[in-house]
C-alpha cells in the first residue's frame, strides 16, 4: 500500500521548502519538491540603475549575497560589452573563492554532517581509538586522544542537560545511522573545530569586500578596492600577507580533516552510492576569468548531457551563445499566470496560487531547462564538467578521494559513484580542496600583477541609449547562477535570475519530468516513514537554499516544522 | 559611578526587499540616526544571513535581535523575549531567514558562543509584498524600537545619548561611484 510522507519544511537549508513522498514497500516511488514562498524580487529592480541593480540583488538572500552581487555586476558589464581591469578579476575572484570554501565548510558540518552523524553515539566512544582513527588518515594537529576527550565531556554536558533538541528533526539513534561511536566522536569534534575554521573564510571576504555580510566593493566596471602599496588605508602588501595566512591555515582544515572526513564517513555508507542520482545531465560554467573580458578562465565548464561524457559541450567564455541560447524555464507546475516556457530576456512574473496539485501547480520555483531538459547543477556537475575537460587539480583530488574510499570501504569504488547523494558531499569535497589550490594561484596572481605596477581596478561603465542585453554568470557554491538584464535607455527593463536552487528543486517541467531534487528521491529507502531522514540526506546533499530560488513570506501560521506520514 | 565594560551585539535582521520583513534592519538603522552608539556596542545589519553571523556573537556579553514576529497583536506592536524563548522561537516560526538563525543559535549553543544574554525584540508586520516601502504602521514603530533599544542598553548600565542632528535614512547603503 502506497504511504504519503510530508516534510515541511525541510530544516538546516535556507528558506522554505516541502517535499512530499509516496512510499511503496519501503522506498519513495514518487516525489514531489516544493518551494513554500513566493518569487518576485525581480520586480524591485524594474526602472532602476543597472549600476545599483547588485545592491538590491545581494538582498535576495543570506547565505548567497556575495553571489547574486557578482552575477549581477556581469550580467550588466556582458550587456555593455565591457572589458575591466584583471586586478579587478582577481580581487573577486578571491572573493568567490573564500566565499565557496566558507559555504562548503557550513554546509558539510553545520547543516547536513547531522544526517549521518550521530551526536549521542559520540557519548560511547573510546576517545584514544577515535584519535588513532582519525591520525590513520589526517596529520591534523587536533586530532589527539586529549581533543576528542574534551570534546566528548563538552557533549555529555549538553545532551545531559537536554539542549540537543535544539537541532529541529535530528534523527538520534536511528537505524540508518551506521557509523561507529569512534567516527561520531571525531565528526563532532570537527564539527567545532569547523566552526573556528569556517570564520576565516568569512574574514578573506571582509578584507577584500570591505564588510559581511554584505560585501561593498563591487561596481560595474570592476571593483572600489584602491591599491596602493604604501597607503595603510587601501589594499597594501601586509593586509595581502595577511590573507595568505587566512588562505594556508583554511587550505590545512580542508585538506587535513573536511577531505578526510567526508572519504571515511562516505566509506561508511557504501549504500548511499547507489542512492539519489536523479537527473545525471549535469551543467556548470566556467570560473575564475583571468583576462579582462572573460575568455580565459582557470576553472572550465560545460554540459554533460544524459551522464555521457563523450557529448560533454565545453563553455569557454563569458559571451558564449551556446549557453545564452540553451537557457528557459517553464511554468506548467508553478504557481504563475499561464503554461509557457520562455527565455529568461523574455520572462514575465504574475503569480497565480493555486493549491498543492499534484498533477498541476504545485511550487512557486519556476522549472528551468538547458536545450529542453532539465539539469543538475552544483559541485557533483562542476566536478564532473572539470574532470572531463582534462581539468588537472580536479582529477588529481577526485583521483585521491576515490583511492580513499575505497581503501575504508574494502572495495573499488569507481567515478561512477559519483552520481548519487553521497557523491554530491565527495564532490564538494574535492571542489573544496580544488579551491583552495585556486586562491593561492588568484592571490599570486594579484601579487604579481601589482608588481609590474598595475594598480587599476576599475572602467566606467557608459549606457548607450536603446535597449541592449546581458547574461551574468557565476559558478556558485550551489552551482550555475546566471542574471539576466534587459536595460533600455540605461534602467532596467526587466530583470530575472535563474539560480543553482531553481535548476535543482524545479518542479516538473512542460514534459513533466520531474526536477533534480525529485528524480534522486525515487529509489531512497524509508525505514521509518515518521523518521525520514533518508529524504533528508538526499536533499541536503544538494545544499539547497530555497530563499534564492523563492522569496517572500510564508502564508502558514504556526507550528511549522512537521513531518507528516499519511 | 564606576564603569563597568561591555561588549554588547545588536542584530538588526529580515529582508529589505519585502516591505515589513526588513523592520529589523529598519530599526537598528533609526537607532543609528537617533543615537550615538556608545563605546563597547556594535550595530550590525544581518540582513538574511545565519551562520555568517557566528564570530559577530562570539564572545558578546548581550546579543539584542531585532526582527519582525508575527503574532496576534496589532501591526507595528513590540514583543519582547529573552534567553531560552527566543531560539525557542525561531525553531518554531519560519520566516525566509529565521531558519538560518535557528541554525546558527544551535551551532552557538552546541559550541559554547552563545552570548550570556540574549534578548529579541520582535515588531509584528503587516505586510510582505516585494518592495522596499514598509507599512504605514510598522515605519511608525520605528522610534519607539529605537528607543526600546536605549532602554535595553540603558538597563545594562550603559548611557545611551540622542544625536543633536539626526541624519537622513532610507534606501540601500550605497557607496559612492568610485572613478
Amino acid at each position: 500500500m502506497s504511504k504519503r510522507i510530508t516534510v515541511d519544511p525541510v530544516t538546516r537549508i535556507e528558506g522554505h521548502l516541502r517535499i512530499d513522498c509516496e512510499v511503496d514497500d519501503g522506498r519513495i516511488s514518487k516525489a514531489w519538491s516544493s518551494g513554500q514562498m513566493w518569487r518576485g524580487i525581480e520586480l524591485i529592480l524594474k526602472g532602476k540603475d543597472p549600476r545599483e541593480a547588485w545592491l538590491y540583488t545581494q538582498r535576495i538572500c543570506g547565505v548567497c549575497t556575495t553571489v547574486h552581487a557578482l552575477a549581477s555586476v556581469r550580467s550588466v558589464e556582458n550587456a555593455l560589452n565591457m572589458e575591466i581591469p584583471v586586478n579587478a578579476q582577481y580581487i573577486r575572484n578571491l572573493i568567490i573563492a573564500a566565499h565557496s570554501l566558507h559555504d562548503h565548510i557550513v554546509h558539510f558540518y553545520h547543516l547536513s554532517a547531522l544526517d549521518w552523524v550521530d551526536v549521542v553515539s559520540a557519548l560511547k566512544a573510546d576517545p584514544k581509538k577515535a584519535a588513532l582513527l582519525a591520525q590513520s588518515v589526517s596529520s591534523w594537529h587536533l586530532n589527539s586522544t586529549q581533543e576528542f576527550k574534551e570534546v566528548q565531556d563538552k557533549l555529555k554536558t549538553f545532551v545531559g542537560s537536554g539542549q540537543l533538541g535544539i537541532f529541529a528533526n535530528g534523527y538520534w539513534g536511528h537505524p540508518a545511522m551506521k557509523l561507529s561511536p569512534e567516527a561520531n566522536l571525531m565528526a563532532c569534534a570537527h564539527y567545532l573545530q569547523a566552526l573556528e575554521v569556517q570564520r576565516k573564510a568569512t574574514m578573506i571576504v571582509s578584507i577584500l569586500g570591505g564588510k559581511t555580510p554584505h560585501i561593498q566593493n563591487l561596481a560595474v566596471g570592476g571593483v572600489t578596492n584602491p591599491i596602493n602599496p604604501d597607503s595603510p588605508s587601501t589594499l597594501t602588501m601586509e593586509r595581502l600577507m595577511y590573507v595568505k595566512t587566512l588562505i594556508e591555515e583554511l587550505g590545512d582544515f580542508v585538506n587535513n580533516v573536511y577531505f578526510t572526513d567526508v572519504c571515511v564517513i562516505g566509506a561508511s555508507y557504501p549504500d548511499w552510492t547507489a542512492y539519489g542520482a536523479g537527473v545525471t545531465s549535469y551543467l556548470s560554467v566556467p570560473e575564475f576569468p583571468m583576462d579582462t573580458r572573460g575568455t580565459k578562465f582557470e576553472h572550465p565548464g560545460g554540459y554533460i548531457p544524459d551522464g555521457d561524457i563523450t557529448k560533454f559541450h565545453p563553455i569557454t567564455s563569458f559571451q558564449d551563445d551556446y549557453f545564452k541560447k540553451g537557457v528557459e524555464e517553464s511554468i506548467k507546475h508553478s504557481w504563475y499566470q499561464g503554461d509557457w516556457t520562455r527565455h529568461p530576456w523574455e520572462e514575465s512574473t504574475e503569480p497565480h496560487y493555486t493549491d498543492f496539485q499534484d498533477d498541476g501547480k504545485y511550487s512557486w520555483v519556476k522549472a528551468p531547462t538547458f536545450y529542453g531538459k532539465a539539469a543538475q547543477v552544483g559541485p557533483l556537475a562542476n566536478v564532473l564538467c572539470m574532470y572531463v575537460a582534462g581539468h588537472a587539480p580536479t582529477k588529481k583530488y577526485t583521483d585521491k578521494a576515490l583511492a580513499m574510499v575505497s581503501s575504508h570501504a574494502g572495495t573499488k569504488v569507481g567515478i561512477d559513484a559519483l552520481h548519487s547523494t553521497i557523491g554530491r558531499h565527495a564532490a564538494r569535497a574535492v571542489r573544496a580542496a580544488v579551491m583552495y589550490e585556486s586562491m593561492q594561484r588568484q592571490w599570486q596572481a594579484l601579487v604579481d600583477s601589482i608588481g609590474k605596477g598595475d594598480t587599476r581596478t576599475f572602467v566606467t561603465p557608459e549606457f548607450p541609449k536603446g535597449e541592449i542585453r546581458g547574461v551574468g554568470f557565476h559558478e556558485a557554491p550551489r552551482g550555475v547562477l546566471s542574471h539576466w538584464s534587459v536595460i533600455d535607455g540605461g534602467k532596467i527593463k526587466n530583470y530575472q535570475a535563474v539560480v543553482p536552487s531553481t535548476w535543482n528543486s524545479g518542479p516538473r517541467n512542460a514534459q513533466d519530468q520531474p526536477g533534480p531534487y525529485e528524480a534522486s528521491l525515487v529509489g531512497n529507502p524509508i525505514a521509518d516513514p515518521e523518521k525520514p531522514l533518508e529524504v533528508l540526506r538526499t536533499v541536503h546533499s544538494f545544499d539547497p537554499c530555497l530563499a534564492c530560488a523563492i522569496h517572500v513570506a510564508d502564508r502558514e501560521k504556526g507550528d511549522a516544522v512537521t513531518v507528516r506520514a499519511l | 559611578m564606576e564603569t563597568r565594560s561591555v561588549n554588547i551585539l545588536v542584530l538588526g535582521v529580515g529582508n529589505l526587499l519585502l516591505q515589513d520583513e526588513g523592520a529589523g534592519v529598519r530599526a537598528l538603522e533609526m537607532f543609528q540616526r537617533k543615537y550615538e552608539t556608545p563605546e563597547g556596542i556594535e550595530c550590525l545589519d544581518g540582513g538574511t544571513s545565519g551562520m555568517e553571523l557566528l564570530h559577530h556573537i562570539d564572545g558578546r556579553d548581550r546579543l539584542i535581535i531585532l526582527d519582525v514576529v508575527k503574532g496576534e497583536g496589532r501591526p507595528g506592536t513590540v514583543v519582547r523575549l529573552e534567553a531560552d524563548e527566543v531560539p525557542a522561537l525561531f525553531r518554531k516560526r519560519i520566516s525566509p531567514h529565521q531558519l538560518g538563525l535557528s541554525d546558527l543559535l544551535a551551532a552557538a549553543s552546541f559550541s559554547g558562543k552563545m552570548p550570556r544574554e540574549l534578548v529579541l525584540l520582535g515588531i509584528e508586520p503587516k505586510a510582505f509584498d516585494t518592495g522596499l516601502e514598509m507599512s504605514e504602521e510598522v515605519a511608525e514603530s520605528m522610534e519607539t524600537v529605537a528607543d526600546m533599544v536605549a532602554a535595553e542598553l540603558l538597563s545594562c548600565g550603559v548611557a545611551v545619548r540622542t544625536r543633536t542632528a539626526m541624519p537622513g535614512g532610507g534606501g540601500l547603503h550605497c557607496p559612492a561611484w568610485p572613478g
